[in-house]
């Protein structure tokens, strides 16, 4: 075999492998995307609440999923263990421990409810069709974040521009702690 | 490569989404979820404009936003157990203790 019939092969191979990513790509996203919104209507509208936090617990993995596709690893990892891992049980240990009665479901202004929503929607949908998106670009393009890994990345970047930020951030969650005993505990603002 | 816009819109819908549920139920614990589901939509965009403007900033505060969410959490399961033990009941209708 010549080395021109070589090389076409394999530029037709390569050519043939980055549509497949390509279409691999849009279909995953479609499948991500179709499954965060019926997961997320069925949340708001289940009768049940354990039905809606576990339907938000699909919901948050594929999210993670969307997260993967745009190469954010870390955030992926961080959203199924925080969210899904954390948040999520918090809650439904709540729901357990409430022991709740089916009540009614919706609001008295279930119509209007619906209506403002659609309103927000149109509104949003009508100023993004005026915007164009565009910024500078940085310096992290997907290769040097190959290169350089999301984790440290983001490490990098936390920890020097972001350092008072993130101090605040930690200050935050001991508030919340502090606030969620007091909140919670019995007769400790009755005394 | 799917284009930006797609995941604007994606976060839109996911954003009504929530403010719907918010709007629509009775449940306080659902109005919380419908919360996180608002938030989820913030982090979408954050995470899809860091990637198509190669700006790790966005990752970052996605970071900050599961922080305050967390803290969210805390605190409104704090309050709904709090609200809970006075009213034994979970109807937001229910809760008008300041209304005069």
């Amino acid at each position: 075999m010549s080395p021109f019939l070589t090389w076409l092969e394999r530029s037709i191979l390569h050519t043939r492998k980055r549509v497949g990513d390509h279409l691999m790509t849009q279909l995953l996203f479609f499948y991500f995307a179709g499954v965060i919104i019926v997961t997320a209507i069925y949340v708001i509208a289940s009768r049940n609440p354990i039905y809606s936090a576990l339907s938000l617990l699909v919901m948050f993995f594929h999210v993670a999923g969307l997260y993967v596709l745009l190469n954010a690893e870390f955030i992926a990892a961080i959203q199924v263990i925080v969210y899904a891992g954390a948040i999520l049980v918090l809650y439904l240990f709540v729901v357990m421990l409430l022991n709740l009665r089916q009540e009614e479901r919706y609001h008295r202004h279930f119509a209007l409810g619906i209506f403002l929503g659609l309103v927000i929607f149109v509104e949003i949908v009508l100023a993004f069709a005026q915007t164009k998106f565009s910024g500078t670009q940085g310096d992290f393009t997907a290769a040097k974040l190959k290169e350089l890994g999301d984790t440290q990345a983001i490490g990098q970047t936390m920890y020097t521009t972001y350092l008072f930020p993130f101090e605040v951030a930690s200050l935050i969650l001991l508030v919340a702690m502090v606030g969620a005993i007091v909140l919670a505990k019995k007769g400790i603002i009755e005394k | 490569m799917v284009p930006l816009s797609y995941y604007v819109m994606l976060s839109a819908v996911l954003f009504i989404i929530g403010v719907t549920g918010v709007l629509i139920r009775r449940n306080i614990i659902i109005i919380l979820l419908s919360i996180e589901l608002m938030l989820n939509a913030t982090n979408i965009n954050f995470v899809a404009f860091s990637h198509y403007l190669h700006a790790i900033t966005g990752q970052v505060i996605v970071f900050f936003t599961l922080t305050v969410a967390a803290a969210e959490v805390a605190i409104g399961l704090a309050i709904i157990i709090a609200l809970y033990r006075k009213k034994a009941s979970l109807n937001v209708e229910e809760i008008n203790r300041l209304k005069w």
